[in-house]
Parts: structure tokens; sequence; C-alpha cells
């Protein structure tokens, strides 16, 4: 329950959270929006900056900042470079 | 806008910032804090426009009757004009 | 619920041959979730949206952030009288006047005194003044807490181990849209002689949530 220190890959999600919404890319109610979309379980399912990069992911998609094809196609090829996240994000 | 204000009890589906707790339930305007994009047009990206913005005072009586723990403790909350009605004050 | 900070212990789990320290997060098994954030994040970086320096540089700025800015905020509070007007009448420039980077925060203090106690929830998410205080922590996040902090706020008060008196009010404040909220909590008796410095160390962050009050700092033996 205690305040730990968070993991690279989540303080990552906060940084794009807080850019992105600077730059204008969506607003933090357009993050809430599509945090409260996931329904119920996700609060469940899913850690906090695992909802939060969902819900980036899903502004920037409306944003047309990227396309569905071109986040599909990179995860896949993140999936290949290695079994760890130090491995896949190139440490 | 009134001393006296009652949330609005609509239900509508999609991103509100007035919480469902809150709703139907009557307060007084703690002050003003001037205005703000509405939430319920930045939640989809669209231009929003400046909706003026309150803290309201309820009292725990009010929001959880006989269930409260002390009936004069509070709880303040901010809530946009439109989704509050004025309540007339009656004599007391 | 649990109460004391172990936010200083990170980066502390050894060292690398090449002398850096290890990430143990970067060592476990890659989830769906983080194949996400790094394809989000390399996609904004070739799409010209973000630089890696930027994202470096913001995570910096977050990690900057803690406690110990309100704390200093508080005993300012607590030791200069005019300070402590213009902190309650716009909480967000009074900290801006002491040199901190809140950014657009819009930030309210709100006072405890002999006959009221304040405590500070975000029921609908996890607003915080995160600009201010640095991230919340993971408590402040949970159902339990916030679904409970607006309906018992004493039985919470007291697992917190804060006993607010009958004849004290509670005011509960939810964040609910622009305005970001932090207790300014009564200054201890006994502590007349203390430095502003002195003083801010009797500030823990649950003190500016509401669910502590301050006391005199413990003794932390420190390589834990």
């Amino acid at each position: 329950m205690e305040g730990h220190d968070f993991a690279l890959w989540e303080k990552r999600v906060d940084a794009l959270m807080v850019l992105c919404s600077s730059k204008g890319h969506f607003t933090v109610d357009g993050l809430r929006r599509a945090l409260e979309d996931m329904g119920a379980d996700a609060f469940e399912k899913h850690s906090y900056y695992e909802r939060w990069i969902a819900a980036v992911n899903q502004n920037l998609i409306e944003d047309g900042v990227y396309t569905l094809e071109e986040l599909a196609t990179r995860m896949d090829e993140v999936a290949a470079r290695g079994a760890t996240y130090g491995e896949a994000a190139h440490g | 806008m009134a001393d006296r204000v009652r949330v609005r009890a609509f239900m509508p589906p999609g991103h509100v910032r007035a919480p469902a707790y809150l709703r139907g339930k009557t307060g007084v305007i703690e002050r003003s804090l001037g205005a703000f994009g509405n939430p319920e047009q930045l939640a989809y990206g669209l231009p929003a426009d400046k909706k003026p913005l309150y803290r309201v005072r309820f009292t725990m009586a009010e929001l959880w009757g006989n269930a409260a723990e002390r009936p004069d403790d509070t709880l303040d909350a901010e809530i946009y004009a439109h989704w509050l009605e004025e309540v007339p004050d009656h004599a007391p | 619920m649990p109460h004391d900070q172990h936010d200083h212990d990170h980066d502390h789990h050894g060292t690398s041959p090449s002398g850096h320290p290890y990430r143990h997060d970067n060592d476990e098994a890659l989830t769906y979730w983080q194949r996400m954030e790094i394809a989000v994040r390399e996609l904004l970086i070739e799409k010209g949206v973000t630089t890696a320096a930027e994202i470096a540089a913001q995570i910096d700025l977050m990690d900057s952030r803690s406690p110990a800015n309100g704390a200093a905020v508080v005993a300012r509070a607590w030791t200069d009288p005019a300070f402590k007007q213009r902190l309650l009448a716009n909480a967000g420039d009074a900290s801006r006047e002491m040199g901190f980077d809140i950014g657009p925060l819009h930030l309210i203090a709100v006072e405890n005194t002999a006959d009221t106690h304040n405590l500070i929830v975000c029921t609908l998410c996890s607003c915080y003044p995160r600009n201010l205080l640095g991230l919340p922590p993971d408590w402040y996040k949970t159902r339990a807490y916030r679904s409970r902090a607006v309906r018992e706020p004493r039985a919470v008060l007291t697992e917190f181990g804060v006993d607010v008196p009958q004849d004290s009010t509670i005011r509960v404040h939810d964040s609910t849209a622009d305005m970001r909220y932090i207790v300014l909590p009564a200054r201890p008796a006994g502590t007349e002689n203390l430095s502003v410095e002195e003083l801010a160390a009797w500030v823990t962050r649950d003190c500016m949530i509401g669910t502590a009050l301050p006391r005199a700092p413990q003794v932390v033996s420190t390589g834990a």
C-alpha cells in the first residue's frame, strides 16, 4: 500500500502524459474520460500506470499523432528485441 | 449564484466532474473560483466553453443521513455552475 | 494504513560492473503495457512530438518535487504571519514566491485550527498537488481511501492514528475539478524556539494530506 519508488517505465508514462498534454495533444480530462471508459474491471486488473499508458495511447490515436497500425507494428518490433524491459527498451 | 445550491441530479453517460454521490444534494457556496474550460467538452477533444466553477460545502448529514459519523462535519467539492441549481431560501 | 515514507532508497540496489546502478525494473519480464510505453514513446520521438532529452528532463523535474517543498511552505507560514495570509489567499502564488516551479497548478491551502481538521481526497481519480509535493502515495489512489474518506473520514483518520475530538469539525475536500489542496497543519505547542528549517522537519507528506499531525522528527537509521 505504501508509496514505492516508481519503475523507470512508469516514470516515462508520467512524463509522456505531462509532455503531450502541455503540447496540446490531449487534456487531463481526455485522459480521465479514457480511464473511465475502460470500465470498472480495469481498476482491478491493471496497475495505475498500466491504465495511464492505455489512456495516453487512446488519446494520441484520437489526436492522429500515429495510427493503430504504426502502434501495433512497433509493439511487435519491441517484443522481438528481448525478454526484459531493459533489453526491449534498448536500456 | 444563490448561496444555497443543489447539484443537478442528471446521470448522463460520459465524463462529468460532478461526482455521482453529490448529485441531488444541497449545499452552500463556499467560494467562487473563476471560470474554467468545461471538462465535458475537453474530455472529447472539443473547444471548451469557460464555465464558472464554485466550491460548494455540504454537511455530512445532507450526504449520508443517519449514517453520518458526525452530522456537522463537512465536505467541500468543486462544481461547475451548469451542474448547480439555485435553492430558494426558506424562512427559518 | 501505514504512513511512513520509503522514498529515498531508489538506485541503491547495487552497482553494475560498469559502475552504474542497476535498475531492478529493467530486469523483469517485459509486459504488454511496457511494450506499449516503449512503442508510444518511440513513435512520439520519431514524429517530432518530443525528444528523449525532454522526457528525461521531465522525469528529473518530477523526481525533484517532494513533500519537503510543501514542508518548507508550511514552516514559513508558521513563522511569517504575512506569508500565511498570502498562502491562505492564493497558495499557488505563495508557493511560487518561495521559488517552487509548480507550473499552472491552482492550489488552495486549508488551515487546521483548534476546532477544525481538514482532509484531502480525490474521489474521481487521483488529483493531488503533484507539482508541489511530487507523486501521491499509493494508498491515496486506492478505491478504499477514495470512497471512505468522504463517507467515514473519522474512521479513516483513526486508522492513520489521528483521533479528531467529537467537538472538532472535520472538513473533507474532494478535488473534483481544477483545484488542488494542501493542508496547513496547526503548529504544535512547544515549538516556539525552533528555526524555520527545524520546523519543516516536523511536517510530513501525510500532514499536508490531513492523515497525520506534525510531530518531532524521528532519528532515522541509515543503511537499512
